[in-house]
């Protein structure tokens, strides 16, 4: 009766998302097993094994070769039952999102997503999520197993326990729908550095940067933390920064691991675009700016002369 | 080529969203807007049926009132709206969700449904998946650019890795980020024309689903408790002395964010 | 304090904009057109009370309703929906509401918040409070308190009930004219970029054409503002404005009385031109709607309505109403303070109607202008009724004119009359314009017996006391700052739009400080100082909640892309 724990993988490796719930799981005791499913997955059976997996199940099969949801959720199907697993962890991802909730319907069984955290009590998975914008922590529970659950990406990270895993393969046989949506062809993305929606890490620039040319100390901020330039409406308005930029109530919605605010007061209209980011640093001069009421870090300070010095010291690190 | 859109109503007013003491879900009292990422949904649909022909219906699971915002999708081109409204499915969650939706879908037997995804997803409810599986049909998701000739759909997934290029024949299930299109403005024509368009309200009898499976009572999650966050305790706060970047290093190292 | 008088006039700066650029003819072909029997403009209690009334004399003459073919009345309206982008404290009258529903509906089966039972009059000084007897024109027994968003939710659920067809997010652009009559309103354009270029998603505007077109704009309408520009209606005195910034707050413990203040935080000396005052009303046992209005003629460069209302809440009468309470929703709007003698001169010309607050019909010193918007939009909606059921053209001169006489036979004009020197009176400061306003309510009116004047708010000469060092820093739990309040009000206009506002954006510091401190959603701030000494306007148009401030005291507020603005529920 284990927690299975689904482990995306590509290029035959498991992703970081995946070792990290794997992780988790195998800390709260009990029986933990992954699942990997694919072409060419064997080898990524060891890391779960090193994280703390007892038994991996894998899945090979051409049907599974691309990147779909549908052909996973009739080889989840299977080894559900092979495994007679009461709990079916997903680290969120596009893929994993899919596989999730198409397990769901394929088993009737309860999906919460989105969590921030899991435990056990008397036995039984209960889950943390936050809601509304993240103004509100909900505790969430299933009434029927097996119970399936989705991890807010980047939550956990992976924590090598040693150890190895059996292997067990099992069979899937296909339904004809599953299979229907075939892979043409995989574009990589071209452009330079990482959109503000799907970077980890984004150093943001206010009013408080004194001008449009201001906004070089941001773009070299980022560059050293390997991020993307984001920008409030205020500045947007004033024309220094493009509107494709623009964070906060009517501009876009950001949660990076990283978000690093130079120059902005935080007004409510603007905390509401990145308020979820993983770990909010602020650096104004204005010691009441309300940006401080919730930064993690906040540096009362000339960002003229920090950003770039902290640019140049990111540079030295290496 | 018929065109079915799952659209939902959400309340409007980001002010004021709040759980409802009472039952600990979202408070849904307040007037009702169509789902932004579902307008982009109806706007894809209205493409291709510009190009192709056809008809495009919007299909939805909410109170009666939801139907004024199904006139919302009326306004810009729909033709016909229909709303599933039944207490017993109040409170349904994705399972029940997906179920009353599939069987909604399956009556009007459409070549293609269209589903609205938010591109960041930050709500994560992915009803489409849950619903192709009902439907036994081939689905793609987070589909930024669609065309269909044919019999077949080529959709632009984009994921964390890029761009995946699929293709899938019809009848199929396709969810559009919100990067697809820009969404037009219904016309005033348009507007006044959409009270006039068909707009049926369905029960769950009408398509066969035991309310014992769907609402509250066939929900497979539950929601133990709400609380506020924790605020943040472990706030940091540097006022500059010339050490201000080494103790930024020091703080993003600590917490390997660098 | 150091007082220094700038001498600056708003109006020597005026806006670039000219009332006729809201004048237009058709343009569209024919069969683009939208054509509709009576076109109302404004979603308000007077637009939807002209509309329901429409309805139901439609419904008894069929014959009637067929001539005006496939949409016998609409109803546009600028914001999301119906009740988004109304405001008020608000007591109202139930007299107009019972006689448009006679028969039908009573009160209590609509939204209110119950009858008003107790009443309470504050003098407020900056630490203390003296209850003082309320001024005649303020009883307020058998009033009901209602909320005017809802309220007008509800009307706009009525109209419809009876027929109407409700066009919401839609803008009156420009008043169509041909051969000098009304034959309707342009609506506005929809997805144009900041620099006014068409986007992807563009959406004209279109012409709407009618037999009847009724204004009821309310507060700073811009067609109503042309159409009195255009037919020569002005009034006696120029109209004049009062701003007010309003606040719900859910709070712990029932208030058991309507409560009104005058004085504090306001300044009496005749030279601050500061008139005004708060109201605080129950709604229902756990919340409160609270507001502070000040006439817009103020002198002083740092006067702030938003700021006022914070300071006043600091008052220990308003913290025990407030204990324990939190904010759950804030707005701003104008109210036409005008009085009779600034109601244009007549309330129709060819094709046209003026309803409600937008036609002046606002009584101050009460307090009161919902029941005489309602009735004036039954009103107006008898006179297009009769004047279609002759079948002669409505748009001729004088074909309309029963609205003006039946208005003028109504209990709107006899009460605006007794109070029309009032509001002027308080020119004179606040104990010698109390004391003739008592003397004006003895006397009905027969005192003064001449005519008190009116100077345009935009009129009035700067000057500096360094004023805005007493009001309070926002603490986020009992007072707030403007952007959070912006957002309370459910504001989220599109940001790429062209700028609505009208206003000259190179002028003296103390006017763009002026235009800074006055506008409750902080959509002006000073930028660079010119060599010449003057200063640039920064205007940030996506904060607009379209209170229409700034039309009184020297710019214009023209409307924006419809659906834009707050998004109020409660106010």
């Amino acid at each position: 009766m284990p927690t299975l724990v689904f482990l995306e993988t590509h290029d035959g490796e498991p992703t970081k998302g995946g070792l990290g719930v794997l992780s988790k799981a195998a800390s709260l005791g009990g029986d933990v097993a992954g699942v990997v499913l694919g072409t060419g997955v064997r080898d990524a059976a060891e890391a779960a094994g090193a994280h703390g997996a007892s038994v991996v199940y894998v899945v090979e099969d051409d049907a599974l070769a691309a990147p779909l949801p549908q052909p996973r959720v009739d080889a989840l199907e299977a080894v559900v039952a092979a495994s007679d697993a009461e709990n079916v962890l997903f680290p969120a991802s596009v893929l994993a999102a899919d596989v999730a909730a198409g397990l769901a319907a394929r088993l009737e069984a309860g999906l919460n997503w989105d969590l921030t955290d899991f435990r056990l009590e008397g036995g039984e998975l209960v889950g943390t999520r936050a809601a509304l914008g993240d103004t509100v922590i909900v505790e969430v529970g299933w009434t029927s197993t097996p119970r399936l659950g989705l991890v807010r990406s980047g939550t956990f990270d992976p924590a090598p326990s040693g150890g190895t895993a059996e292997l067990r393969d099992v069979a899937v046989t296909f339904q004809d729908f599953t299979t229907q949506a075939r892979l043409v062809e995989h574009l990589q993305e071209t452009s330079s550095g990482p959109s503000i929606e799907d970077a980890d890490v984004i150093v943001a620039g206010g009013r408080g940067l004194g001008g449009p040319e201001g906004f070089s100390i941001c773009e070299e901020l980022a560059s050293a933390l390997g991020g993307a330039v984001a920008a409030t409406r205020a500045v947007v308005d004033a024309g220094w920064y493009p509107y494709s930029a623009q964070v906060g109530q009517t501009g876009k919605s950001v949660s990076p691991k990283l978000y690093v605010a130079l120059g902005i007061s935080g007004a409510i209209q603007h905390k509401v675009g990145m308020q979820g980011s993983g770990t909010i640093v602020a650096v104004n001069k204005d010691p009441n700016a309300p940006i401080f009421d919730f930064a993690d870090l906040g540096v009362v300070g000339d960002l003229t002369q920090i950003a770039p010095k902290l640019t140049e010291l990111l540079r030295a690190r290496g | 080529m018929k065109i079915a859109v799952c659209v939902k109503q959400v309340p409007d007013a980001t002010v004021h969203k709040r759980l409802d003491p009472a039952t600990n879900r979202l408070d849904r009292s307040g007037e009702g807007a169509l789902n932004p990422t579902d307008v982009n949904a109806v706007e894809e649909a209205l493409r291709l049926k510009e190009s192709a022909g056809g008809e495009v219906v919007l299909v939805s699971l909410g109170p009666e009132k939801a139907m004024d915002s199904l006139r919302k999708g009326l306004a810009m081109g729909a033709d016909r709206a229909v709303l599933v409204s039944d207490a017993a499915a109040a409170g349904s969650d994705l399972v029940g969700t997906s179920r009353v939706l599939a069987a909604a879908l399956a009556r009007e037997a459409p070549d293609l449904v269209l589903f609205g995804q938010q591109s960041s997803d930050a709500d994560g409810a992915v009803l489409w998946a849950a619903v192709s599986d009902r439907l036994r049909r081939p689905m793609v998701s987070q589909v930024a650019e669609l065309t269909v000739e044919g019999g077949t759909l080529t959709g632009k997934r984009q994921t964390e890795f890029g761009y995946d290029v699929i293709s899938a024949p019809l009848p199929a299930v396709v969810a559009v980020s919100d990067a697809i299109n820009e969404p037009r403005y219904p016309s005033l024509k348009g507007i006044m024309g959409a009270k006039s368009k068909p707009q049926d309200v369905v029960a769950l009898g009408d398509l066969g689903v035991d309310s014992a499976e769907v609402g509250e009572a066939g929900s497979r999650t539950t929601v133990r408790s709400v609380a506020p966050p924790p605020g943040k305790s472990d706030q940091v706060r540097i006022d500059d002395d010339g050490s201000a970047a080494e103790k930024i290093v020091e703080y993003l190292a600590a917490r390997r964010l660098i | 304090m150091a007082r220094r008088a700038s001498g600056v006039r708003p109006a020597d700066y005026p806006p670039p904009f000219r009332d006729t650029e809201a004048i237009a003819a058709p343009t569209d072909a024919p069969d683009e057109r939208i054509d509709v029997g009576v076109l109302i403009v404004g979603g308000g209690p007077g637009g939807l009370a002209c509309a329901i009334r429409l309805g139901q004399l439609l419904e008894e003459s069929p014959d009637v309703r067929d001539r005006l073919g496939d949409v016998p009345v609409a109803v546009l309206e600028k914001g999301k929906q119906p009740g988004s982008h109304l405001l008020s404290g608000a007591v109202m009258n139930p007299r107009a509401i019972r006689k448009l529903f006679a028969g039908r509906m009573t009160i209590e089966e609509m939204p209110t918040y119950g009858q008003v039972h107790r009443e309470a009059v504050y003098l407020l000084t900056k630490g203390a409070s003296v209850r003082i007897p309320p001024p005649p024109t303020m009883m307020n027994r058998g009033n009901w308190v209602v909320s005017v968003s809802e309220f007008g939710r509800f009307l706009a659920e009525q109209a419809e009930a009876g027929g109407a067809m409700i066009l919401p997010e839609t803008t009156g652009q420009a008043l169509l004219l041909e051969h000098g009559r009304v034959v309707g309103v342009r609506t506005g354009d929809k997805g144009r970029g900041k620099d006014g270029a068409p986007l992807a998603n563009f959406e004209p505007g279109v012409d709407v054409t009618a037999k009847v077109t009724a204004l009821a704009e309310g507060t700073a309408g811009h067609l109503t503002s042309a159409a009195i520009d255009r037919f020569g209606l002005q009034g006696r005195n120029p109209q004049i404005w009062a701003l007010g910034v309003k606040e719900v707050w859910k709070v712990p413990q029932r208030l058991d009385r309507i409560v009104h203040t005058m004085g504090w935080p306001l300044r009496k000396s005749a030279r601050y031109g500061e008139f005004g005052g708060s109201w605080i009303y129950p709604m229902g046992d756990d919340h409160v709607s609270l507001g502070f209005v000040v006439g817009l003629e103020y002198a002083d460069v740092e006067l702030s309505g938003h700021d006022l209302l914070q300071e006043f809440k600091t008052h220990r009468l308003v913290r025990k109403i407030l204990n324990g309470g939190e904010r759950v929703a804030w707005g701003a709007k104008t109210i036409t303070e005008g009085g009779l003698n600034s109601v244009p001169s007549r309330l129709n010309a060819p094709g046209l109607l003026l309803v409600g607050e937008g036609a002046g019909l606002v009584n101050v010193p009460r307090l009161k202008g919902i029941h005489y918007a309602i009735e004036s939009g039954r009103l107006a909606a008898e006179a297009a009724f009769a004047a279609l059921r002759r079948g002669e053209a409505v748009g001729r001169q004088g074909a309309l004119d029963g609205y003006d006489r039946s208005l003028r036979e109504s209990y709107v004009w006899k009460d605006l009359a007794e109070v029309r020197n009032m509001r002027q009176a308080f020119d004179k400061g606040f104990f010698l314009g109390g004391a003739l306003a008592s003397a004006m309510t003895v006397t009905k009116g027969k005192v003064p017996p001449k005519e008190l004047e009116t100077h345009p708010n935009a009129e009035t000469r700067l000057m500096r006391t360094g004023r805005a060092a007493q009001y309070p820093a926002p603490d986020g739990q009992l007072t707030f700052d403007k952007l959070s309040s912006v957002f309370a009000s459910g504001n989220r206009t599109r940001d790429d739009q062209p700028s609505h506002v009208r206003v000259e954006t190179s002028v003296p510091r103390d006017l763009a400080e002026m235009w800074h401190w006055m506008c409750p959603a902080q959509v002006y701030e000073v930028g660079e100082e010119a060599d010449d000494g003057t200063v640039q306007l920064l205007v940030n148009p996506s904060n607009c909640v379209q209170c229409g401030a700034i039309s009184a005291k020297g710019g214009r507020l023209t409307p924006p892309e419809g659906g834009s603005g707050p998004e109020y529920t409660s106010t």
